[in-house]
């Protein structure tokens, strides 16, 4: 596999297309992240594993700053997103947010299609509403997306109509549009039903293949070790252990690892 | 005691009644619209994320809801010409109170259909780069819309007989004209019940009508 690039081995002289440092955040006076450090390279694939109250979903929140980062860095291609307010967390004014969201994107647990809008109208929304594309680019581009996620013949459809795996697909279709340079995929197949997970798995992988640089918080311990080209542990906001997936998944050095993995494969026959 | 209905000096006098009825449309659709408006800047101004926008909204949509609407017909009619020298027709003084009165509740009505919108709908629409009125605009309000509806219906129909408070201002609604009737024919009994079955009829004819529409839109949410 090409890429694989742990944060120490990533080449001196190359600027990350993400580095992220030191950042902590709480809600209220409890602390999730307690100082990350990550520096991701472009075309890696890294998966976050944790228990429940890691912080791994918070963390990539913070990425696109869906939730304001109190305190530490985030710079995209070398370039800082937000300024530093008085008490350290930082702060993005809306055309910063904009600029960063178009290229971050992110895909949701709930798939979060808007339901008031056809399947192929969800994907052009983001090109013509944010990026001012003129409406029958944004189609044919829309539809140009819907095909590789698979779903071009449900294009006229409206959302409620389609399964979970399909609406997550279309949800990938729609941050896809976007063209963003980084894709974040909080916890993208936990509420789908057991065999409608393959399906968004699938299109998943198909992505990695094309050397998108991609973050995936996931309790699919198969699926990570096939996608990442890095695994982190997470836990109680902090990076515990990082890793190719051979390293983490199959030899983890730390206790708590050990303890997690096995965990999740206890029920394995 | 025995009271003997008569009708006749109603019949006589129907056109008046007539004509009092369309003036209180006139006021209650100039203020339904109005309001409306009203209504949405201030529940946009409510929720805006700066202060400075959400502070005075939530004052005046607190004030108004908390203030006996007589009294913000008398400020717009005899205080208004003593404050400011500005003086206004019945009309204009009793739909420019019921329109800001309304919109002050209409605002809380727009208010919770927002609110009510899921949390995935706004974070969908950021993570994709949208800015707030963006946001309002294509995803947040079209659906918090249909929500809206039957609790936007129950404040205009409040809103239809609140005019009547109109006739303290001489307005010709529906209930100044009733006054006036039974003053000259002395038959309150039988006008007021013919006031109250017109405001009824309308009304009751009004919320058939809606609850069709909403039927259809729920029929074509449910596509």
């Amino acid at each position: 596999m090409a890429n694989v690039l742990p944060a120490d081995v990533l080449p001196a002289d190359a600027t990350p297309v993400l580095a992220v440092e030191g950042l902590r955040k709480s809600f209220g006076t409890n602390e999730v992240l307690k100082g990350i450090d990550l520096k991701v390279g472009a075309g890696e694939r890294i998966a976050i594993l944790g228990s429940s109250g890691s912080g791994k979903s918070t963390f990539l929140r913070c990425i696109n700053f869906m939730e304001t980062p109190s305190a530490g860095r985030i710079a995209l291609d070398g370039t800082p997103i937000g300024t530093e307010g008085r008490n350290g967390a930082l702060t993005a004014k809306s055309g910063e947010l904009r600029r960063l969201r178009t290229r971050v994107g992110m895909i949701f647990q709930q798939f979060n299609l808007f339901p008031h809008m056809s399947v192929l109208e969800n994907v052009m929304e983001g090109p013509v509403t944010v990026k001012g594309l003129p409406k029958a680019e944004a189609r044919a581009k829309a539809q140009d997306y819907l095909k590789r996620v698979g779903l071009a013949e449900k294009a006229d459809q409206y959302p409620q109509r389609l399964s979970g795996g399909q609406q997550q697909r279309v949800a990938i279709a729609r941050a896809l549009a976007m063209e963003p340079e980084i894709l974040l995929f909080d916890e993208p197949t936990s509420s789908l039903d057991p065999e409608l997970v393959g399906e968004v798995l699938d299109v998943i992988l198909g992505l990695s293949r094309e050397g998108r640089t991609m973050l995936l918080v996931t309790h699919e311990l198969g699926f990570a070790y096939h996608f990442a080209t890095r695994v982190l542990f997470l836990h109680e906001g902090r990076i515990h252990e990082q890793g190719t997936p051979d390293e983490v998944l199959k030899n983890p050095r730390e206790e708590r690892t050990q303890a997690f993995l096995h965990r999740f494969s206890a029920f394995h026959f | 005691m025995q009271y003997v209905w008569d009708f006749r000096p109603v019949w006589l006098n129907f056109g008046v009644l007539l004509e009092g009825l369309v003036n209180t449309l006139k006021l209650s659709g100039f203020s339904i619209g109005l309001g409306l408006v009203i209504g949405l800047v201030l529940a946009m101004g409510r929720l805006a994320p700066t202060r400075f926008l959400s502070i005075p909204a939530t004052a005046i949509i607190e004030f108004y809801r908390n203030t006996p609407p007589l009294v913000h017909f008398f400020w717009y009619f005899y205080g208004l010409p003593i404050l400011t020298g500005i003086s206004l027709t019945p009309f204009a003084a009793a739909a420019a109170a019921l329109s800001v009165q309304s919109g002050a509740f209409f605002a809380e009505v727009f208010r919770g259909g927002i609110v009510s919108v899921e949390r995935g709908q706004w974070e969908a629409g950021r993570a994709i780069g949208m800015g707030h009125a963006q946001l309002m605009r294509r995803v947040i309000l079209p659906q918090a819309f249909r929500r809206m509806i039957p609790p936007l219906m129950e404040r205009s129909f409040e809103l239809v007989k609140t005019t009547s408070l109109a006739a303290t201002l001489t307005y010709g609604e529906l209930v100044y004209k009733a006054m006036v009737l039974a003053t000259q024919t002395y038959r309150p009994m039988e006008i007021y019940s013919t006031v109250a079955v017109m405001f009824f009829t309308v009304l009751f004819l009004a919320s058939l009508g809606m609850r069709a529409v909403e039927h259809r839109l729920a029929r074509r949410a449910a596509r």
